[in-house]
């Protein structure tokens, strides 16, 4: 079940280009999964912004975000010692149970933070995960190193080239067989690539434009092979053969 | 000692407070987060004869104090809500609930209030005519005094519990169609659903929700809300429920004195899963605070 409190900000500042690393303090017990997220209460906008956990302890939540409007730069703006009013632990998450022992994790762009946390999971419980990190640009990317500290075999595509491999993940994907399970989180055409490209079973992270983040409003529904999903609830991850593209 | 208690055509509550359709769910998912025992009712998801998945995503977009949506009356279908919501709600919920139904023909508000008619734990039946998200039947009934009191007059006839009707802003004059409900056999009226209003996004250059338009709520409403409740006070002699913004224990109290015997809270709800809570904790120190020690008697206490 989801917390709200209040929550005092430690750390907000850019790791590249318009994505900033956002350190918070206080009660993150309602974390329960990786791929999970938080929605956060901005004075002056009326809706909450959800925003998946990067990575959390008992002490708080990391978090990762890439500023798209005027609600994220206003957040980006936010100094430490400032406080913050949260919804803790929204979502299903990652099922790390079916990873099987080599897993392939795949992250585009602001998709890649959750990642972050599964990764971590992962190798805590003695997996071998390899992480395929998509971004446009060698100015882009992030997170590549810390993902290579957890001990994670870590790949990355730009699509111009610019560093590791040219091209989409979906290109680094197609020189790998025998991994065991697919995580994946990005934008919708990458999802959607990534889930034509293999048989191999997986659970696929989605955005919708949400209401309430808590399954109140049936805002972000979307239909699947089993009938209809609230993306914040029964969301965000989706099996990969409920899924309908 | 205040007394927070007010009546609906009989029903007793024990405060005004009530978590509005489409904002709550089928309540059970709140009782996780507090023990929703504590409301006055509860207002349930808009039902339809069969289910509904609603419009296509995205259909929900952000204004200055407020949102706009289009879900378009996503729902299980009646028989779910009776056979599996409802029971689910009564493990958690003791309290007479507000049951609130949609139709697309005259014939399907009928169906739908016929069977919840048996269903004990419904206390009051609101008939919305006022979806505005959905392109047939909903809003169309609402929106002119002779098809709102069609509707009125076809499920008074085939229900004993309370009828509420649940009416539209997106029209010319509320109290001529509240007038003509009255006529026909409402028990009372609720009011209002959302006013239809739209985004664009500069970006792609295209209306931020899928189905272009969606209805408004949130304290953005709040004003037209109580100045079409204050109108509808002034035309009929059933109670009103208002709604539309409310936020807090002072919009509560500001709507019935506009003319509401209770009132439901909306958007409120998503934003703050605790604001009913809230507002139903800080009422009786608001109330001390303007001097009023029988809320139920401030109903139209601004005419």
């Amino acid at each position: 079940m989801f917390t709200q409190s209040m929550f005092t900000i430690i750390e907000n500042k850019p790791i590249v280009r318009d994505v900033y690393r956002l350190a918070l303090s206080g009660d993150a017990s309602a974390v329960t999964a990786p791929g999970q997220f938080v929605n956060i209460r901005l004075e002056g906008f009326y809706l909450r912004r959800p925003i998946s956990v990067c990575d959390w302890d008992a002490s708080g939540v990391t978090l990762i975000y890439k500023v798209v409007g005027k609600g994220t730069d206003c957040l980006s703006r936010l100094l430490p010692g400032a406080e913050l009013d949260l919804l803790v632990g929204l979502g299903n998450g990652f099922d790390v149970s079916k990873s099987g022992q080599k897993p392939l994790l795949i992250g585009g762009g602001v998709g890649v933070p959750p990642l972050y946390g599964l990764a971590k999971k992962l190798a805590a419980g003695g997996k071998t995960p390899i992480a395929i990190l998509g971004f446009n640009t060698r100015g882009d990317v992030f997170y590549a190193d810390e993902f290579r500290a957890l001990g994670v075999d870590t790949l990355v595509s730009t699509a111009d080239g610019s560093m590791g491999q040219k091209g989409f993940v979906t290109d680094v994907m197609r020189g790998l067989t025998d991994y065991t399970y697919i995580y994946a989180c990005g934008p919708m055409q990458m999802l959607q690539a990534v889930h034509g490209l293999t048989r191999t079973g997986g659970q696929f992270s989605f955005e919708e434009r949400m209401g309430c983040g808590f399954g109140a409003c049936m805002g972000c529904s979307c239909q699947t092979k089993y009938g209809s999903r609230r993306i914040c609830r029964e969301g965000p991850v989706l099996e990969r053969e409920e899924i309908i593209w | 000692m205040v007394n927070t208690e007010v009546t609906l055509s009989g029903l007793t509550l024990q405060n005004p407070v009530i978590p509005a359709s489409g904002t709550f769910g089928f309540g059970y998912e709140f009782a996780e987060l507090y023990d929703i025992n504590i409301l006055g009712s509860i207002a349930l998801k808009g039902t339809t004869m069969e289910p509904r998945f609603g419009n296509p995503t995205p259909r929900i977009a952000e204004c200055a104090s407020g949102m706009l949506n289009s879900v378009g009356l996503q729902n299980p279908g009646i028989d779910a809500v009776i056979n599996e919501e409802l029971p689910r709600l009564g493990e958690c919920f003791q309290r007479p609930v507000i049951a609130n139904i949609s139709g697309f023909s005259i014939d399907e508000y009928v169906f739908c209030c016929e069977k919840i008619d048996a269903c004990g734990q419904v206390g009051i039946i609101e008939v919305n005519v006022s979806c505005p998200n959905v392109h047939s039947g909903g809003m169309s009934f609402g929106t002119s005094p002779e098809p709102a009191a069609e509707v009125t007059r076809a499920v008074r006839a085939v229900t004993k519990k309370p009828v509420y009707v649940k009416l539209s802003p997106n029209v010319t004059d509320i109290a001529e169609i509240a007038k003509a409900c009255e006529d026909a056999g409402a028990d009372g009226i609720s009011l209002i659903n959302t006013p239809l209003g739209m985004r664009v996004d500069l970006k792609t250059k295209r209306p931020v929700i899928h189905n272009r338009m969606g209805g408004l709520s949130g304290p953005a409403v709040f004003p037209v809300a109580l100045r079409m409740v204050w109108q509808a006070y002034e035309a009929i002699s059933i109670p009103i429920i208002g709604m539309g913004g409310v936020s807090s224990a002072e919009d509560v109290i500001e709507m019935m004195l506009a003319g509401a015997a209770a009132v439901q809270v909306g958007a409120a709800n998503l934003v703050d899963p605790f604001a009913c809570k809230r507002i139903v904790e800080e009422l009786p120190k608001v109330m001390g605070k303007y001097g009023i020690t029988e809320l139920k008697n401030i109903t139209g206490g601004s005419h």
